[in-house]
């Protein structure tokens, strides 16, 4: 299971890059992985303003609809419009092309309560 | 795995569009031991199961099975299930995994005083395990499991079959719109069978894939299609239903309600534009009311879009209506559909 070093974890399977702010925010490979093909995603507006655990938008598989969360607080500034006509880029690429969204930290010591790569890796296995 | 009826059942192997593709492109396996298996017997037997479901099962012959129903006596489904013939006087049941103990319930409380001189009815699911093998290579299979000189079943047959490694009901029935076969055996055997199905070319297959491939062909799946508050009639069913036979439960209310005409049919429907998969409970909006909800729905692996079934009002209810889903709070574009909503590719 891919789990870059570079990133932060959220217990529900989203990643956060936190080296920019804005930081960007998917879902891990082990998530794409356990909802498989993955058929539409319903993106997030621009200018909400999200609390870290809220619901911020839905990801559809054949299977099942899940709810991925903001992994930190702060305002949806950017959202991977490419997704709308490739979902496929979760399964394929959920760390690079298939980032879901952008988000402006309002309060960066919330990355302190997020999974280090080795405690999301111990978390998922 | 999720818990379904009892059992701990896996949605997806690998995934639930590699699994159906396999099935509609090769073949796959499913393990049915979930499913409930009644042995039904006696003199008695044919008179009593024509009485207690709407097919003519008076028309079949030792080896001859049919899709049948078991409706309450307001002519609601109780179950759907496969009715097969093994013998004059002996008839093997197949029934949803979640309606063994309702439907026994339900069989036993017709038993008249007379009946229970001539009629005897026995629950052998928990001794019986089942795998249906199902897809365009399901003849080659069957030759790799069963032996070069075994005789697939055709089309609603049951045999009593068996090779060296045990005896079997072997069907020619399936849920997948595929070519195909089930075996129902002793559970002890069915590690073996499920194991000789894969390793002769076919792919696990879980309960996620079965539901794509069942509503694919617009097959009811009794819970969400199939309901003790609705009819076969409203469900689409009335070619299981023989009028003209005997009486049989819940005829009086089919005639009824055929007379009056049927407030709402069991419609599919594909989704139109990209959006979210349809899913169960979804409102259904026509003319910005919402008239209904979904029975069944997900998103179609061999159509790429959104499908689904649900029980319309009549005036709604021909193909080629314009209709709405409303997928978490937005109202989605979608138009009925004539049943299978997929066909085949027929080969030239």
């Amino acid at each position: 299971m891919n789990i870059p070093d570079n990133l932060r974890y959220r217990d529900s399977h989203e990643w956060v890059d936190y080296m920019n702010n804005p930081a960007t925010c998917g879902i891990s490979d082990h998530a794409q992985h356990e909802l498989t093909e993955i058929v539409f995603v319903d993106l997030p507006k621009i200018g909400r303003v999200v609390k870290a655990g809220e619901a911020v938008c839905t990801v559809d598989s054949v299977k099942s609809a899940n709810d991925i969360y903001a992994p930190v607080s702060g305002e949806i500034v950017a959202i991977n419009e490419d997704l709308r006509n490739d979902p496929g880029l979760l399964n394929r690429d959920p760390y690079l092309q298939g980032w879901i969204f952008k988000i402006q930290v309002s309060n960066p010591s919330e990355l302190e309560t997020l999974l280090t790569p080795e405690a999301y890796r111990a978390h998922i296995s | 795995m999720i818990p379904f009826a009892g059992w701990e059942m896996p949605v997806q192997y690998t995934s639930i569009t590699e699994e159906h593709q396999a099935v509609r492109n090769a073949c796959g396996v499913f393990d049915i031991s979930h499913m409930g298996q009644f042995l039904v017997s006696g003199k008695g037997a044919e008179a009593f199961l024509n009485r207690a479901l709407t097919n003519d099962i008076s028309v079949l012959q030792p080896g001859q099975g049919q899709y049948t129903l078991m409706l309450n006596e307001g002519g609601g489904v109780i179950d759907d299930l496969i009715a097969y013939k093994t013998s004059d006087r002996e008839f093997f049941l197949v029934v949803n995994a979640s309606m063994i103990d309702a439907d026994l319930a339900h069989l036993k409380s017709l038993l008249t005083d007379d009946d229970k001189e001539i009629v005897q009815i026995v629950n052998a699911s928990s001794l019986t395990g089942g795998i249906a093998v199902q897809g365009p290579r399901a003849r080659d299979v069957f030759k790799s499991m069963m032996g070069p000189s075994a005789v697939f079943p055709e089309k609603n047959t049951v045999q009593i079959a068996g090779t060296e490694h045990g005896i079997m009901w072997l069907c020619g029935t399936g849920y997948t719109g595929e070519e195909g076969f089930e075996l129902f055996t002793p559970t002890s055997r069915i590690e073996y069978w499920l194991r000789s199905a894969i390793s002769s070319g076919c792919s696990p297959c879980g309960l996620g894939a079965r539901d794509t491939l069942r509503l694919e062909m617009g097959y009811p799946l009794n819970g969400n299609d199939l309901s003790p508050l609705r009819s076969p009639l409203q469900a689409g069913l009335a070619f299981f239903v023989e009028f003209d036979k005997e009486d049989f439960v819940g005829k009086d209310s089919l005639l009824k309600q055929k007379a009056a005409g049927l407030p709402d049919k069991l419609t599919a429907f594909k989704m139109t534009g990209t959006c979210p998969p349809p899913r169960p409970h979804c409102g259904v909006v026509i003319g910005g009311q919402t008239v209904a909800e979904v029975a069944s729905g997900t998103q179609s692996p061999s159509l790429g879009c959104g499908i689904g079934m649900a029980y319309l009002p009549l005036e709604h209810s021909a193909p080629g209506t314009p209709i709405e889903i409303e997928i978490r709070g937005r109202n989605f574009p979608a138009v009925t559909v004539r049943k299978p909503i997929y066909q085949k590719p027929k080969l030239a």
